[in-house]
């Protein structure tokens, strides 16, 4: 009897570690399909590349104007999880990433895994570039492919365990990675269609206006809700209509922060909002319009944040 | 005697407070150059016709109230702390938020003796003088939504 429960208890365990092995795998795209994406266009894929917001987290911090072209990494992104130091993603062969192909370049943008064949961590947004279009991905290589080679390492993640186990992100993937539309909107203008694509995909608005759960995934019923400050202090805004939120702006007055940084009473933006006007102002005025049509849209939430306290 | 001991305690008391709200000073400072760059980004934009008197006195009120920035009266050691969006690295890094301000009031007063008699003149010198705005705020203010 003893030995039977034995036999049963090893053979549930195998199969418990096949299932995580299973589950946690690092899955890359059909190699075949990859193969039918038409070369990209490098002018295209200049928008593409300030729409994703590359240089905000790759460019060497400080970086101004054309020295955000040189994407040296640097940057260091401090979460509840650990602190991730953004890498070299430049041309440069040894460093960076000038000895990628296109199917190398496909699977770290749209399914988080390296040509190693191992998981990225999510401070790389491919939760949200999963939704990009492969010809838009084929544009911004052709692009990046563009850009100067700077040599310099960045120094690894700081990440305590379990975290620093990359396996383990197979599991988060399981529950979060999703790369289908995050919201449903009935009657959907081209314009709305269009700022959909841009928010939930390269802008990857979601990845701070969203309030993540106590393992990092993103709660979708308060999508752009606004979220307490991974970095520790202060709060990312509620970008919804909802109470908090942007209920009371103009659609011109969100598509135009996107361009100077002011909001409607002539505040300025700040913290790392300001990198994303640095490159927002680089897009078409209609992909801003779009954007703000979006946000004009979507369900109203109240602050996806704890009411802050004044005094501490 | 005594009542007017009190009346110089009070006097003295209310002098003391409204110097010692360096918080609601250096809001009311923002708040004001916030209005007076409002209002003149239409003309910025090319939505409003030029206007060498508006420009120049948006320019003067944006002056007025950057010099009036002391970094060590309005961010005093313990104003950290209570209803205010200023971020704690300005305490952590005095020296590139002096830094900071002294660039500010360095673009503003140059906008000032700019004096734009037209509209490209006067782009110039507004961009020169917001970009102090995202500039600090990247660093030196936190949201609290």
């Amino acid at each position: 009897m003893i030995t039977k429960l034995a036999k049963v208890a090893v053979f549930l365990a195998i199969l418990g570690g096949l299932v995580f092995w299973w589950i946690t795998r690092p899955q890359t795209l059909d190699p075949i399909e990859l193969s039918a994406v038409a070369a990209g266009d490098p002018v295209k894929g200049e928008a593409v590349f300030w729409q994703a917001g590359c240089a905000a987290c790759h460019a060497a911090p400080g970086s101004k104007d054309a020295e955000r072209l040189k994407l040296v990494g640097g940057l260091v992104l401090k979460s509840p999880f650990g602190d991730f130091h953004a890498p070299n993603i430049s041309m440069d062969t040894k460093d960076g990433i000038g000895s990628w192909d296109f199917p190398a370049f496909a699977n770290a943008v749209l399914r988080g895994v390296s040509p190693k064949g191992e998981h990225y961590y999510p401070a790389f947004p491919y939760a949200s570039y999963a939704r990009m279009k492969p010809s838009d991905v084929a544009d911004l290589y052709a692009f990046m492919k563009t850009l100067p080679a700077v040599a310099g390492v960045q120094p690894g993640h700081e990440l305590p365990f379990p975290f620093n186990i990359r396996r383990s992100l197979g599991g988060w993937k399981f529950l979060f990675f999703k790369p289908n539309p995050v919201i449903e909107i009935a009657n959907a203008s081209e314009q709305v269609k269009r700022g959909q694509y841009l928010v939930e995909g390269p802008g990857h608005c979601g990845e701070c206006h969203t309030p993540r759960n106590l393992v990092g995934g993103p709660k979708l019923g308060q999508w752009l809700a606004g979220a307490q400050n991974p970095e520790g202090k202060g709060v990312i805004p509620n970008i919804t209509g909802g109470e908090g939120g942007v209920g009371e702006w103009q659609e011109s007055e969100l598509a135009s922060l996107l361009k100077d940084g002011f909001t409607p009473d002539f505040d300025s933006v700040g913290g790392s909002m300001t990198a994303v006007i640095a490159n927002w102002s680089h897009v078409s005025e209609e992909d801003r319009a779009a954007v703000a049509a979006y946000l004009k849209a979507i369900p109203a939430h109240p602050n996806g944040y704890p009411a802050q306290t004044t005094t501490k | 005697m005594k009542k007017l001991i009190l009346a110089f305690a009070l006097a003295a008391l209310s002098a003391t407070a409204s110097l010692a709200d360096p918080i609601a000073d250096r809001q009311a400072i923002m708040k004001a150059v916030g209005k007076a760059v409002g209002s003149v980004v239409p003309i910025a934009k090319g939505e409003a016709p030029f206007d060498a008197a508006a420009v120049a006195a948006a320019f003067a009120t944006i002056n007025e109230n950057v010099q009036k920035m002391d970094v060590a009266a309005l961010f005093p050691a313990g104003s950290e702390t209570g209803d205010t969006t200023a971020s704690p690295k300005i305490w952590e890094d005095m020296a590139g938020f002096q830094a900071a301000v002294d660039k500010y009031k360095a673009d503003v007063a140059a906008a000032v003796a700019a004096n734009s008699a037209d509209l490209p003149t006067f782009q110039a010198q507004f961009g020169a003088v917001t970009k102090n705005c995202g500039a600090c705020h990247e660093v030196y203010r936190i949201k609290k939504g």
